[in-house]
């Protein structure tokens, strides 16, 4: 180890006058660049040059085939009187505003009946998690069968207690719900492990502090637990709505948009505009407009979490 | 929460009075995944009996051989794996090129570049997607395992996770290497990657699962089934054998078994790596 205390000592510039030969002609900067490229490329040409390629493009009208023509505004101007689109908005907040209250607070709920150690604990919290990193398609095809009006398990269950078997994905009135039972079967478990690692985070001095103040179960959770997890709500609220609200696979996979048009949601029915009907402008300016709804509220949130870190939180 | 106060009660279990709350909640979340496992293995007589039975009466093989048997589906899964190997090894190399470049050296730029980078992970797919679309396109990509590839290659996540993990590794370590006569690739190959593997597995695992579970890019830029990942070739099969569920929920548990094995392996990292930019914000 005593190159390792010499090397403390040595600037930084050193090794440089000392480089092997391949490295001469090409300083530090020449490295660098030469290690970020491959990223710069990948991330940049398919992150930064497709979004200004996306804005120009709902610009204009185009099929993808043909050449496009300039209608400047258009677009996003049909786009706010599309009974379609304003239908798939809808469904999508429907879906989030169902979505994300339940997913925050069957996690938290979970993660507070999880928090103890008894035997088995790891078992039922692998359980609880290892629906989600299930994919989707999984997901949909599972639930395909299992709600299946027919032949599934579901109404066989029903059937058990005397309930007559329902339409489930075949009846426009509960499809969406559906989603939201099975976006929450396999959401709920990130929602846990976050909230478990907060939980755990939190200096027992503090719970048994409160104890002692004579501080029963839900004074302690209201007044101790759930301010320190604070930010991690918030955090989860933003997760999870941006999830919601980019809802795609599962929805592609178990219904299509249907019954009757009543599970289209945002990017349901942008993948349909581009690359069913081939209205590819249309279909840019819908993905710009669900684009803002995120950026909106990723900013609300950093400007809110601002305002949190100027208040001091541990005395 | 342990209540401190609590006197302690006479047993009237031999066990936690809890279990009685956490194995419904339990079998709930196992419930359809138990379901998935034991249609696999039924006939499909079997699955469509009534009332249902739950456990098959032997083990029966029909599914998986319909399911092997079927001219594609083996394909699907070379395809995804194909795909989700290289994924995986690109995000590796050139992530940690890059996170090594922005933690370590210093070139005009860099401060830009890395904000470009933040920038990405911020812009949704769906407004991409169109544009990414054409790109593969005239890269001559679409419909080829290329176009599934490229996009992925190297992934914002890969690059700031090893930038991260770098930044909190001493520099004596390497310049102790190029004391000893390492070039500078040389010692980030020999010294500092092998110290990296908690960041390594991290990223190979988060990156196997996302691109092993992804639908939606494929479905737009594969369009002949024979380049058909396993995600997409399970959507289209279920649409297309509707009568043959046994079939239909083992290709699904095939789908389903790398990912949970990648899962249970790692379940500690990959827990920890998932919480830890939760709850550090």
């Amino acid at each position: 180890m005593g190159i390792k205390l010499r090397a403390a000592v040595v600037d930084r510039e050193a090794p440089s006058r000392r480089r092997p030969h391949a490295r001469r002609s090409f300083g530090e900067a020449g490295t660098a660049w030469a290690y970020i490229l491959p990223a710069c490329v990948v991330i940049l040409g398919l992150g930064i040059l497709p979004m200004a390629w996306s804005l120009i493009l709902s610009l204009q009208r185009s099929d993808l085939i043909t050449p496009a023509e300039w209608v400047g505004l258009q677009n996003y101007d049909l786009l706010s009187h599309d009974p379609a689109f304003r239908a798939a908005v809808g469904h999508t907040l429907i879906y989030t505003a169902l979505f994300v209250p339940l997913s925050i607070v069957g996690g938290l709920g979970l993660a507070l009946l999880l928090n103890r150690k008894i035997r088995l604990i790891g078992v039922y919290r692998t359980l609880v998690f290892v629906p989600f990193v299930i994919s989707a398609t999984a997901q949909g095809v599972l639930f395909s069968f299992i709600f299946d009006s027919h032949f599934g398990l579901a109404n066989a269950v029903l059937n058990w207690f005397d309930i007559p078997p329902q339409g489930f994905f075949a009846d426009k009135n509960q499809a969406l719900y559906l989603l939201v039972l099975i976006g929450l079967w396999s959401g709920v478990g990130f929602c846990v492990v976050v909230y478990l690692a907060g939980l755990q985070d939190i200096q027992s001095e503090l719970v048994e502090a409160a104890a002692l103040d004579g501080a029963g179960r839900w004074a302690t959770f209201r007044y101790v637990v759930w301010p320190a997890l604070r930010p991690i709500t918030v955090f989860l609220v933003v997760w999870e709505t941006l999830q919601a609200l980019q809802v795609f696979d599962l929805v592609f996979v178990t219904t299509r948009g249907g019954p009757l048009e009543s599970t289209t949601v945002v990017v349901f029915y942008v993948w349909q505009q581009a690359f069913e009907f081939f209205n590819a402008g249309y279909a840019a300016a819908a993905a710009y407009v669900l684009a803002f709804g995120l950026l909106l509220l990723s900013i609300g949130v950093r400007f809110a979490r601002r305002r949190d870190h100027e208040v001091v939180r541990r005395p | 929460m342990t209540t401190v106060q609590g006197a302690r009660r006479r047993r009237w279990l031999p066990f936690s009075p809890w279990h009685l709350v956490l194995v419904p909640v339990a079998l709930l979340f196992a419930l359809p995944l138990a379901w998935l496992v034991m249609s696999s293995f039924m006939t499909n007589a079997q699955i469509n009996k009534f009332p249902p039975t739950i456990i098959p009466d032997s083990l029966h093989l029909d599914g998986y051989r319909y399911v092997l048997n079927n001219a594609l589906f083996p394909r699907w899964f070379l395809n995804s794996s194909i795909v989700a190997l290289v994924v995986v090894v690109g995000n590796l190399v050139f992530g940690v090129l890059a996170g090594y470049a922005f933690a370590r050296l210093r070139f005009g730029g860099s401060k830009t570049m890395l904000t470009l980078m933040l920038g990405t992970l911020v812009i949704p797919f769906q407004i991409t997607m169109i544009p990414t679309f054409l790109i593969m396109k005239k890269l001559g990509l679409i419909d080829t395992l290329g176009a599934l590839i490229v996009p992925s290659l190297v992934t914002p996540f890969a690059v700031f996770l090893f930038r991260q993990f770098f930044l909190s590794l001493p520099r004596e370590i390497e310049e102790a290497a190029w004391i000893d006569g390492c070039s500078r690739l040389k010692a980030l190959w020999l010294v500092v990657v092998p110290l990296a593997r908690p960041a390594l597995g991290t990223v190979a695992v988060l990156t196997f699962l996302t691109t092993w579970n992804d639908l939606a890019w494929p479905l737009i830029a594969i369009n002949n089934d024979h380049n058909y990942t396993l995600q997409l070739g399970l959507a289209t099969f279920q649409g297309q054998h509707r009568t043959q569920w046994s079939a239909v929920m083992a290709g699904n548990l095939i789908a389903v078994v790398p990912v949970l094995v990648a899962f249970l392996a790692t379940q500690r990292t990959f827990i920890q790596s998932l919480t830890s930019s939760a709850v550090k914000g």
